[in-house]
C-alpha cells in the first residue's frame, strides 16, 4: 500500500469498529478528499458518518469539539497544514485545554488529520511544516509517520486515544519514500519494507519512536519524509550512524532518544521546518540536558531556512543530502 | 451513549447533509433555477436604506435579455467602444487561461487556474471602478490585471517563476502582485484578502481620500470567519468597500450547498449585517458593470459597502489538480441555464450592429497570436523547470526588510551548500 491507501484503511477500519468514528472535512465526502484519502468511505460508512464541510477551519475543528463533547470520535480534515491556522483558536484555546479546565468532564477525542511539507512545489501555501507551533501547546499530541505501515498503525492509535491529537502526514511520501535527490527517478512504496501494510486492525502506541538503522558514529534525531532522506545520505556517505524515527512529538520517547546518545555521543536533529524556535531546539536542549556528560561534540540541527517557503528555490530551502552531509562531516570532525 | 438517550415518546433527530443535484452520470437539468426576465428588477437611489435591498439580494438582476438586448432601469448604457473593450478583455483572458493551462499540461509549470465562464465579474467590474480603486482579488480574477493593462508577458513570468518574475519566483503561479495596478498580493489563504480590503477602505475613507477598495472571494470562502469579521467591520464604519461574492456553484468538490445555498442566497448574507446586497447575473457583463458602477457611488459618496453575489458557474475544473468528472456531472456546464458571458456580450453587440462573427473571428485569431508571442517572450526568461532561474541569495530577501544575522548565518550555510554541490545555480550579481 501506499501512505494514502494505508490511511484510508486506518479510518474504515477505525470506522468498522466504532460507530462514534466519524470522518469530516472540506472535499472528503463524495469525492474522498483532494488526496483521495478518504476515497469510499462516504459510500460505505454514509452521509452522516463521512461529509464535506464548509471551508472554515475554525468552524470545522470547533465543531468537532462539540461532536467530541457528544460522545462521536471526529476525524476531522484540514486540507493542507497551511490551512490550520485559522482553526489555530479552537485547537490551542479551546481543545488542547478542555480536559484540564473542566478537570476530566468534557473532553476532546479529535485526531486532525493533514498534509504537511514541502517538495511538491507547492509555494507558501501548500508546503509548510507548523508541526513546532504544537508542540509548544499543552494537551495536544503531536504525530508524524513516515513509512504506510507506520502510518496506518499511528492512525489508529490517534484515533482511539482519548485526546486531541494532530496527525500531519508528509505529503512528499504519499507514493514513495524520498531520498531528496529530487532530479532523480521517484520510487515507490512497493519496494519498501514500511509498504507492507496488512489489510485488518493493528496499532502502533503513540510516544514509541523507531530505530530504523542502528549505528554507533552518530544518532540522527528525524520524522516524517526527512527520515528517508537522512537515510539515503547516511548509506551514499558510509557513515555509521543510528537514525531515529521519532512518530511521535508529543508524547516524546525520551528514553530511546537517551539511551542512542549516551552510546553514540553526538546527535544531530533534521527537519524540514523553520529553524528558529522549531522543534529541533527542543530536542537539542533535551539531549543537551540530559546527555552533556556523554557529548562529545555540539548538538547539530538541519532544518528549513527561517524564510516563507520558497516556489522557484524549493529545492535550495529544502534540506537535502548536501545540508545534511556538510553538518554530519562538521559534528564527525573531532 | 447515543442509543440510551433515545426516548421512545419522541421522534428521533436527523442530520441533513446537503447533496447536489447531479452527480457523475445524471443528465442535466436546471429547469428549477429561478431566472427572473432581464431589466425587472428596480434599480434604487444608491443613498436607500440597506434594509431596503432585500428584494434585491434574493432575485437576479439581469440586463442582457435572450436576444441580447439591453433591458431594464440597470441598463448602463455603455458606448460601443466600452462593451467592444469590455469583450475583447473578456476574449483575451479565455485566450491566455488556454495557453497557460496547456503550458502547466506541457510541464512548463506548475499549477494554472482557469476562470473560464466568469470572464465578466472581474472584466465588467474593472471597467466599472476607476482605475485607481483598489482591487483584493481572489485567485480567478486576472481579468482586473488584463483590463488595467497588465503586461502578458510579466503574467507569464510571473507563473514560471524565471528570470523576469516581479515576485523573484516567490510566490505560487498566477498568485500576482501588482502594486503599480491596484492590485493586492494574492494569498493562498482563502477569504483572508476581505478584512484586509474593508481595512484599506477605512484607511481611505480616514484620510479623506476618493478611492475606494474591492475585494472577491468565491462563494465556498463565505463560511471562514475571515469573510464575516469582514462584513462587520464594514457595516460598523460603512467603509467605502465593495465585497463581491463569485457564486460559480462549486468550491472543488464541494457544491454551493456545503456553503449555505440551500438556506438562502449569498447576497442575502448582506441583509443581516445591514449592508446593502445584490444578486446579479455573473455571466452578464451589463449586469456586473451596472452593479459594479452602482456600488461604487455609494461608497463614494459615503453611504457604505455593497455586497454583490455574481450568480455564474465554473465552466471547468478548480485548478489544473483538479478532475471535475469526478464529482459533476458532464453536462452541467453546458446545461448552465445563464449562457456564456463572452457569447451573449457578442451577442448584444451584434443586436447593435456593433459587431460581426467576422470581426470576432478575425480578433479571436489575433488575441491568440498576441498571447503565443507574448509566451514566446516570456519563455525567453525559463520556465520553472528545476527552479534555477532566481538568483540562488535571493531565498533570503524579503522576509525583513534588513537582514537580520541569523538570516544572514543560513545565507552563508547556503552558499557553502552550494559550493560544497557544484550546482551550477546562479547568483546575484
Ligand atoms: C484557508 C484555506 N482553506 C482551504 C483551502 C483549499 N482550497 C483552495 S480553493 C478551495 C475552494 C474554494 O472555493 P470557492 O471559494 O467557492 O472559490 P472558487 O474556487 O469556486 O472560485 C479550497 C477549499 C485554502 N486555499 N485556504
Amino acid at each position: 500500500m501506499n501512505m494514502i491507501q494505508a490511511i484510508n484503511s486506518a479510518m474504515d477500519v477505525m470506522m468498522d469498529r466504532d460507530p462514534s468514528v466519524i470522518v469530516m472535512g472540506e472535499d472528503v465526502g463524495y469525492f474522498g478528499g483532494v488526496f483521495r484519502a478518504t476515497a469510499g468511505l462516504q459510500a460505505k460508512y454514509g452521509k452522516t458518518r463521512v461529509f464535506d464541510t464548509p471551508i472554515t477551519e475554525c468552524g470545522i475543528i470547533g465543531v468537532a469539539i462539540g461532536m467530541g463533547a457528544y460522545g462521536l470520535r471526529p476525524v476531522p480534515e484540514i486540507q493542507f497544514a497551511d490551512y490550520i491556522y485559522p482553526a489555530l483558536d479552537q485547537l490551542v484555546s479551546e481543545a488542547a485545554r478542555l480536559r484540564y479546565r473542566s478537570a476530566g468532564q468534557f473532553t476532546a477525542p479529535l485526531t486532525v488529520r493533514s498534509p504537511f511539507g514541502g517538495g511538491i512545489f507547492g509555494g507558501q501555501t501548500h508546503s509548510q511544516s507548523p508541526e513546532g507551533i504544537f508542540t509548544h501547546v499543552s494537551g495536544v499530541k503531536t504525530v508524524i509517520p513516515s513509512t504506510p505501515y507506520d502510518a496506518k498503525g499511528l492512525l489508529i492509535a490517534a484515533i482511539e486515544d482519548n485526546d486531541p491529537v494532530i496527525f500531519f502526514e508528509p505529503k512528499r511520501i504519499y507514493n514513495g519514500p524520498f531520498n531528496g535527490h529530487w532530479d532523480r527517478p521517484a520510487e515507490n512504496w512497493s519496494k519498501h519494507p514500511g509498504g507492507e501494510v496488512p489489510e485488518g486492525y493493528y496499532r502502533i502506541d503513540l510516544g514509541k519512536a523507531a530505530i530504523v538503522r542502528p549505528g554507533e558514529a552518530l544518532t540522527i534525531l528525524a520524522y516524517g519524509t526527512m527520515v528517508h532522506v537522512v537515510q539515503a545520505t547516511v548509506e551514499e556517505l558510509g557513515i555509521d550512524a543510528e537514525i531515529i524515527d521519532l512518530r511521535t512529538l508529543v508524547p516524546l520517547d525520551i528514553e530511546t532518544i537517551e539511551e542512542s546518545v549516551r552510546k553514540t555521543g553526538r546527535c544531530m536533529v533534521v527537519h524540514e521546518a523553520t529553524r528558529t524556535s522549531g522543534f529541533g531546539a527542543e530536542l537539542a536542549s533535551l539531549v543537551q540536558e540530559r546527555c552533556f556528560y556523554h557529548l562529545e561534540a555540539p548538538v547539530e540541527r538541519v532544518t528549513g531556512f527561517d524564510t516563507p517557503y520558497p516556489h522557484s528555490l524549493e529545492w535550495a530551502y529544502f534540506p537535502g543530502p548536501v545540508r545534511i552531509g556538510q553538518a554530519l562531516k562538521k559534528i564527525l570532525k573531532d | 451513549m447515543t442509543a440510551d438517550a433515545v426516548r421512545p415518546n419522541l421522534p428521533p433527530l436527523s442530520l441533513h447533509v446537503p447533496e447536489p443535484r447531479f452527480r457523475p452520470g445524471d443528465a442535466v437539468d436546471f429547469a428549477d433555477v429561478e431566472v427572473p426576465p432581464a431589466g425587472a428588477q428596480p434599480r434604487p437611489d444608491t443613498a436607500a436604506e440597506a434594509a431596503s435591498f432585500h428584494e434585491l439580494a434574493y432575485t437576479l438582476v439581469r440586463v442582457l435579455d435572450e436576444e441580447g438586448r439591453a433591458v431594464g432601469p440597470w441598463n448602463p448604457k455603455l458606448d460601443p467602444d466600452t462593451l467592444r473593450k469590455m469583450l475583447r478583455d473578456m476574449a483575451l483572458v479565455r485566450a491566455f487561461d488556454e495557453r497557460m493551462f496547456r503550458a502547466q499540461r506541457q510541464g512548463k509549470t506548475s499549477f494554472y487556474m482557469k476562470c473560464t465562464g466568469e470572464e465578466a465579474v472581474a472584466i465588467a467590474a474593472a471597467h466599472a471602478l476607476a482605475s485607481d480603486d483598489m482591487c483584493f482579488p481572489s485567485y480567478r480574477q486576472q481579468g482586473l490585471l488584463i483590463t488595467r493593462g497588465y503586461s502578458l508577458v510579466q503574467m507569464m513570468n510571473q507563473i514560471y517563476s524565471n528570470k523576469g518574475d516581479d515576485l523573484q519566483g516567490k510566490q505560487l503561479p498566477i498568485m500576482y502582485s501588482s502594486r503599480e495596478k491596484g492590485f493586492f498580493s494574492i494569498s493562498g489563504n482563502l477569504a483572508t484578502q476581505y478584512p484586509q480590503a474593508v481595512g484599506w477602505a477605512m484607511a481611505s475613507a480616514a484620510k479623506g481620500d476618493t478611492r475606494i477598495a474591492a475585494t472577491w472571494c468565491g462563494e465556498g470562502s463565505t463560511a471562514e470567519g475571515d469573510f464575516h469579521s469582514a462584513m462587520t467591520f464594514a457595516t460598523v464604519y460603512k467603509a467605502p468597500v465593495i465585497l463581491n461574492v463569485v457564486n460559480n456553484q462549486w468550491a472543488i468538490s464541494s457544491f454551493s450547498g456545503f456553503a449555505g445555498a440551500e438556506a438562502t442566497t449569498f447576497a442575502a448574507r448582506a441583509l443581516g449585517y445591514g449592508i446593502a446586497g445584490l444578486r446579479i447575473d455573473g455571466n452578464d457583463a451589463l449586469a456586473v458593470y451596472a452593479a459594479t458602477q452602482w456600488a461604487a457611488e455609494r461608497a463614494r459618496t459615503n453611504q457604505g459597502p455593497t455586497l454583490i453575489e455574481h450568480f455564474t458557474y465554473r465552466a471547468e475544473g478548480h485548478s489544473t489538480s483538479d478532475d471535475p468528472s469526478q464529482y459533476r456531472s458532464a453536462g452541467e456546464p453546458t446545461a448552465w441555464p445563464l449562457g456564456d458571458p463572452i457569447a451573449r456580450l457578442k451577442q448584444h453587440l451584434i443586436a447593435l450592429g456593433e459587431w460581426d462573427e467576422e470581426r470576432h473571428a478575425e480578433q479571436d485569431r489575433e488575441l491568440a497570436e498576441m498571447v503565443k508571442a507574448a509566451q514566446k517572450e516570456a519563455e525567453k526568461n525559463g520556465i520553472l523547470g528545476h527552479g534555477l532561474h532566481q538568483p540562488l541569495d535571493s531565498l533570503f530577501d524579503g522576509v525583513f526588510e534588513e537582514m537580520p544575522w541569523h538570516l544572514k548565518e543560513q545565507q552563508q550555510m547556503m552558499i557553502a551548500e552550494e559550493e560544497a554541490s557544484g550546482r551550477p545555480w546562479a547568483r546575484k550579481k
